[in-house]
This record gives C-alpha cells, structure tokens and sequence, in this order.
C-alpha cells in the first residue's frame, strides 16, 4: 500500500515536472516572451531591454536551470500588469508584484464554486442513477439517458448564458454575476453542474445495474432486506469504484470548465484571473495560474488513485504483479 | 451483455456469418427504424450540407453589414421586405447566413481535428501495440500524462503563444487528442495479435506493415469510427469554447463560438443572437453523439442483432 502510494506521488511529480518543461519549451523556446509581454507593436530597443531584464539573452540551458530553480523556491515571476496601469520596463523584475500569492488568493472562491456544483451534480447523479437502474426501460430511465446526452453535448458558457437570460433578465430571481451572497452562487454552481450531472449519472446506472445483477442482491433481497437498502448501501457501496473515478475525473475537467463559467459570470476565481491575464498578454501570471491549476488536478487524480485503493485493495496488488 | 450471450433464446436465428455480410440497405434500413437515430443523422446531413455549400445557399452575405436592418428578430421582416427566418445582428448581418458559415468553419475544424488526431494517435498506438517494448512504455506513459492533464487550458497557453488561426487550431487538437486515439488503437492491436489469422499470415510470409495494413487496422474500423464521431462532438466544443474566448478562430470570419461571445451584449435585448449559435452546437454535438451511440450498438455483434432485425420482444439491456 504505501509502497504504491509512493509510486504515484512520483508519477505526478514527474507529470508536474514534465509539465514545467512543456510550458518553459513553448513559452521561451516556440515563443519570445519579450513579444509576449508586449505585443507586436513595441520597438526593438524596449523588447531588448525587457529581454535583458528578463535574462533572455542567456543561453537556453541556463534559463531553464533558473527558470526550475524560481519555481522550486516558490518564485513565480512578477507581475507588471497586476496594479500598474502603465509599463515600467526597467522596473520589471525589481518592482512588479509576485504572481502567486495573487493567484492563491483566487483559490477560495473557484473551490466554492467547483465544491457546489461537485456537491450538487453528485447527489443528483447518485440519486438519479440508482432510480434509473432499478426501472430499467422506464420513462426515469430514459429521462436519465436524455438529460445525460445532453449533458455532454452541452456548451457550458452557452448554458450559463441561458440561465441567466432565463432566470436572471427574465425573472429577477438571481443575480446575472458577482460573488459575495448565495444567491451570486446558484447560477454559476448550476451551469458548472449540468455536464458532471449527465456523466456520473451515467457512469451511476451501469455500475449499478451490474451490481443488481449479482447473486449477492438476491440473497439479501430474499433475507427480506427492503429494497431502498438494498440498492442505496448493498450495491451502491460495490458499485463505488467507477462512481469515484468518474467523479475525480469531473473534478478535474470542472476546475478547467469553471475558467468559462467564471468569466461569464464574473466570479474571481482562477479561472477569471487567467483568462483576464491572457488577455492583458501577463505571461508571468499566466504560467502561474497554469501551474496552480494544473497542480491541483494532478492532485486530484493522486488522491482519487489512494481513495481506490481504500474502496478496493485489490487495486494495488494488482498494480504490484503487473510492475 | 452477459445475460445476452448466455441466453441462446434470443440470439439470432441465422448463423453469425450472415451478419457478417451485412449490407449497406441493411445499415440503412437499420438506421430508419430507429426514429431518434434517423432525425439526428438527417440533422447532421442538413448540417453538412448547409456548410459545404455555405457560398451558395447562405440566403446573404454573412458580413454585409446593413445599419437599416438591426436586431429584427427571428421570423422577421426588415423594411425594405426582406425576410429573415433567423433574425440580424447588431450591424444588420443575417443571422442564418453567418450560422451557416460558422458551420464551414466549426465543422472543419471538428473534421479536420479528429482527422489529424485519428492519423496520429491510431499509428502510434498500433505501432506501441505491435512492436511493444521500450515504445509501449514510453508511449502510454505519455498518454496517461496528458490525459491527466487540463487540456483547454494548455490549449489557451499555446495559442497564447503562437496566435490563434485556423491552422493553429487544428494543430493543438491533434497535439492533445490524438492520446485517446493511441489508447484505443493500442488495445485492439494486442488483442487482435494473438488471432490465429495473425499468425497464419505471418507464418505464409507477410510483412509486418501487410499484417498491420490489411489484418490489424480493418478490424479497429468500427470502433474507431465511434470514437471518430465523439471526438468531433468533443472537438466542436472545445472550438466553440476556445473562441468564445476569444483564442480560436478570429472575426471576420464567423464561428459559433464567437458569435456567442459578440452577442452575449445583447443578451437581454436580442436573446436570438446567443440562443441561434449556441442551440446549433448543442444540436451537432448532441446529433454526433446520438450516431455515435448507434453505431457503437450496431458494431457491437452481441447487440448487432438487435438493430438489424425488428424487434419483437424486449429485454433488459446492460
């Protein structure tokens, strides 16, 4: 057990460092950051300033040794956009603010909104699920094959922006975007909900109907046990381990889904920290919150790899025979 | 499926090989009893259609701006009489006329995206399948890394980098979806190794690339059209979402996504502008996926049955 928990955290850390090198290869290899941070229209004797003050000038080998070397003190680079309404060159490294702690800062927010929609569309999907494969063929259950079709063919901005025509111009129930109370929280949880919805639900039914077909429902159902337990704690704990990873699965794709959604609805999170630095050309913040982002869901994939091995230790024995 | 396999009450009454044969009319016949299936591929035809053939079917020009004609709505009538069945925007463009345009566009990139990722991932995972050793290792490793990984938002940072464009679009698709291609290319390459029409071909002489040519990759047809047609779906959104962002494609030139991000300003005085584009996505995507679903069923020989004869009594299906 421990000795698999060790490998995985090695695979993610290899997988974050894979990622590092991939974002230092396009960033200053493919791209010139210098262009990045100031677009086309700036001069050659300002791009060579800011290259100088960056220190790409050096040899290629030597700014990736301090390019790894930064992140492993935690030094993300500085921000000249954050704060500063004009560009002070020369002051790039010496003045500008430290990205990470900015970007940390947006945390708290995207976790509430990825936690409520998670939250919701999880307890949906169980509930939903679980009806679907004890009425198979039933109008609940091909209500659940539609909604989860939709779910995925659904364009989640488009979605969001539905919702807020509907309930916010329309009716006036819900804020159209901000953060502060819950009603600022329902629309975006919402719009972040429906695709995880659609897809555990799924993953909910045929996990269960393979469960309700086992020799082990009959005997409990013929002991006399009802059939809410039998479904709801007989089979559904046997039926967990792809309901888990479908879910870490969705955790991931909901941290990447809520940069949409936040912009949309103006909720600071991360995500709306890095689109609005894309768009401000911010390359040091940018890589941040690349990084924090992509960290988190290595993260969760490493954690949702022990919560396996937890529900069925059969998982890391057989990791270990094929290693 | 295993209740199927093990009841030989409701397997076929002629023998496999017939279903082997099975013809095009057949397929076809297959398709248009299945009502739902129908509609969505038919919707997906229009579809097709309607984006080929944009320059000439398109009703007007989708950017010819006309100040005297904004924001009519769907079903409407500008003042010099001109009808439009989707409505304008908010410099008068017609709405149908650049929805199908951005079809060209959202369409080709879904194609051409899948297309590329398909060629690659497909030769990879068939050559980590077929030669194993230290390429398999290295190879799905690889996969396992990238899939683990938020691809939209690796997408932004290259486009970030290199500039958004037509071409720099496919070129990301391909650069992150190409695993799931190699994953499953891999799979169906080791399995279909060990046949015994794998190891009489080579014992009369063929050559590793005739072995893969014409005994490996005819048998992953099927499958791999499946997750051909999800991968569009997968690839439209992506488009749409990129755009929307404004990272993908870049106006003049319409595409749905954009369209959705330019009327998003309207929303609350001309709903159509955002509804339009965004129901069009929802729609393709939702029809891919619909004939995917069917086709993953009718490829499948334990269901195949099931499709292509009408059915008289109906069972529990997994």
């Amino acid at each position: 057990m421990l000795a698999f928990i060790l490998r995985r955290l090695v695979h993610s850390i290899v997988l974050l460092f894979a990622l590092v090198s991939f974002v230092f290869v396009v960033g200053r290899v493919i791209g010139d950051p210098a262009l990045i941070m100031l677009g086309t229209n700036a001069t050659e004797a300002a791009l060579q300033q800011v290259r100088e003050n960056l220190g790409l000038t050096d040899p290629i080998w030597k700014q990736y040794l301090v390019f790894v070397g930064d992140l492993l003190r935690g030094d993300f680079g500085t921000s000249f956009r954050y704060g500063f309404s004009v560009l002070p060159t020369d002051l790039l490294r010496a003045e500008g603010t430290p990205v990470l702690p900015v970007v940390l800062e947006r945390l708290p927010a995207t976790f509430m909104l990825a936690g409520a929609a998670l939250g919701m569309s999880f307890l949906l999907a169980i509930v939903m699920g679980c009806l679907a494969a004890m009425h198979p063929r039933s109008w609940i259950d091909h209500l659940v094959n539609v909604i989860s079709l939709a779910s995925v063919s659904l364009v989640q901005f488009w979605f969001g922006l539905i919702l807020i025509l509907l309930l916010s111009v329309h009716l006036g129930l819900f804020p159209t975007g901000g953060y502060g109370t819950w009603q600022h929280l329902i629309l975006p949880a919402l719009t972040l909900a429906a695709r995880p919805l659609g897809r555990i639900a799924q993953v909910v039914r045929s996990a269960m109907l393979d469960e309700l077909a086992k020799p082990y429902v009959v005997a409990a159902r013929a002991k006399g046990v009802s059939e809410t337990r039998v479904v709801f704690v007989h089979a559904l704990k046997n039926a967990s381990i792809p309901i888990v990873t479908i879910t870490g699965d969705e955790l991931s794709q909901l941290l990447t889904g809520a940069m949409l959604v936040e912009t949309i609805f103006a909720w600071p999170g991360i995500g709306m920290l890095l689109i609005d630095s894309l768009s401000r050309r911010d390359l040091p913040m940018v890589q941040a919150g690349i990084f924090v982002v992509a960290a988190l869901v290595v993260m969760i994939n490493f954690l949702v790899d022990i919560a396996y091995t937890v529900i069925n230790p059969r998982i890391a024995l057989d990791s270990r025979e094929i290693n | 499926m295993s209740q199927i396999v093990g009841n030989p009450t409701v397997e076929p009454a002629e023998p496999d090989d017939r279903a082997a044969t099975t013809s095009f009319t057949d397929y076809l016949r297959a398709l248009l009893r299945d009502k739902v299936t129908a509609v969505a591929a038919l919707f997906l035809l229009i579809l097709l259609v309607a984006a080929a053939g944009a320059e000439f079917l398109a009703p007007h020009d989708p950017n010819a701006a006309n100040l005297r004609a904004r924001f009519i709505p769907p079903l409407g009538t500008a003042r010099d009489g001109t009808f439009y069945l989707f409505g304008t925007d908010e410099l008068g463009r017609d709405v149908l006329s650049r929805l199908m345009h951005g079809a060209t566009v959202s369409m080709s990139i879904g194609l051409l995206g899948a297309i590329c990722s398909a060629i690659v991932g497909v030769s990879l995972g068939i050559l980590a399948g077929f030669y194993r050793g230290k390429l398999e290792i290295v190879l799905m490793r690889a996969v396992d890394g990238m899939m683990a990984l938020p691809s939209l938002l690796i997408a932004l940072f290259i486009l970030f980098v290199i500039g958004s464009g037509f071409a720099n679009l496919i070129f990301i698709f391909t650069l992150l979806h190409w695993m799931i291609f190699a994953r499953m290319a891999r799979s169906l390459t080791l399995s279909y190794k060990e046949q015994t029409y794998v190891t009489a071909a080579r014992a009369v002489g063929a050559s590793d690339l005739r072995i893969i040519l014409t005994h490996i990759l005819p048998n992953m047809i099927s499958p791999l059209l499946v997750l051909f047609t999800l991968e569009i779906a997968v690839l439209i959104l992506s488009e749409a979402s990129l755009s929307f962002l404004g990272f993908g494609v870049q106006p003049p030139r319409a595409s749905w996504g954009l369209m959705i991000a330019r009327g998003r300003e309207y929303i609350s005085s001309a709903w159509w502008l955002v509804v339009m584009p965004g129901a069009a996505i929802f729609l393709a995507a939702l029809c891919l996926n619909l004939v995917a679903a069917w086709a993953r069923a009718i490829s499948d020989p334990v269901q195949r049955w099931r499709w292509l004869t009408k059915p008289s009594t109906e069972k529990d299906a997994t």
